[in-house]
């Protein structure tokens, strides 16, 4: 778990990083830390996956990638792990879950999000993907978005 | 849509994770890409300006944070949509909601500090609508290698 002074660190960085030659020393005379103490702080908090990642965070419709496709599997369970470490891997899949099934109306247990420029774009990277999966899929969908109907993003407690 | 110059195309493309926990990052980043420090600062901050990038800096993982979240579906007869769009957002829980062509035809994210709240957010939305929400919180989260080439 998070410490008072992790929490600091999340709500000072997270709009981004300050864009200077030395940012994790602007964040420590921010903070009132020592500049050491920001970038061990940080180090911990990535290798303990409380960080994804640290980078560029791109704005995927800015960048052209305005079609969106949520694919569903209906994947035997006792080939998920596999399955579903194999699909995320994929460069173009962004999410990769399992998440359970609401039958009869919803058979899918596996979600991979799919984007790309184009809807037939996505298409062709979901026939990649079930040729992939293989016959672990008894069956598989794509729904697109046909609407952001709101998008507020998380807000992090600080 | 400003499409990128060689450099920007190579900054988003390398630098979507890996950025160094160093004293001086730019620096020691921009030598991987062949870039000077200042000039992967002034790339960053014009993409940054430019909205390609919503911003450059650590990606946090919002459950480690303490919080909650938790995907949800609705089928909604079609008449009733907006109305039922409208006392859906209306919860400060809601992160996203997008509309998606199916019977399940309306997907929304309920994030929420205290766990506990997710499944009260649910039975509000199932009590203000009369429809039924299947929540479908992720039991397993896959390794996601995600990268946008552009």
């Amino acid at each position: 778990m998070l410490d008072a002074t992790d929490r600091r660190l999340v709500a000072a960085t997270q709009s981004g990083l300050p864009l200077a030659p030395e940012p994790y020393r602007v964040l420590a005379g921010r903070l009132g830390l020592a500049h050491a103490e920001v970038i061990a702080r940080l180090r911990r908090l990535a290798d303990d996956g409380a960080i994804r990642r640290i980078g560029a965070i791109p704005n995927h419709y800015a960048l052209g990638y305005t079609a969106n496709g949520m694919s569903v599997w209906d994947i035997e369970d006792a080939s998920i792990a596999e399955i579903g470490a194999k699909v995320g891997a994929l460069d173009f899949v962004t999410h990769c879950y399992e998440r359970p099934r609401h039958l009869p109306l919803w058979p899918y247990n596996l979600f991979a999000m799919v984007h790309g420029r184009t809807r037939d774009e996505v298409r062709v990277k979901v026939v990649e993907i079930a040729a992939l999966v293989g016959p672990a899929a008894r069956a598989h969908e794509v729904l697109f978005s046909t609407r952001i109907l709101k998008k507020t993003g998380l807000r992090l407690a600080a | 849509m400003r499409s990128l110059d060689p450099t920007e195309r190579a900054v988003v493309n390398g630098l979507q994770g890996g950025f160094p926990l160093t004293e001086r990052p730019f620096r020691d980043a921009g030598a991987e890409l062949g870039l000077s420090e200042g000039e992967l600062i002034d790339c960053l901050g014009g993409l940054v300006a430019g909205g390609q990038l919503s911003r450059f800096g650590p990606l946090w993982n919002a459950e480690l944070m303490g919080g909650a979240v938790c995907l949800a579906a609705m089928a909604v007869p079609l008449e009733r949509f907006d109305k039922v769009a409208e006392l859906v957002n209306a919860h400060p829980e809601i992160a996203h909601n997008y509309e998606r062509d199916h019977e399940l035809n309306m997907w929304f994210v309920v994030s929420a500090a205290d766990p506990d709240r997710i499944d009260q957010v649910i039975a509000e939305i199932e009590c203000e609508t009369g429809l039924v929400v299947r929540a479908m919180p992720k039991t397993r989260e896959f390794f996601v290698g995600f990268r946008v080439e552009v």
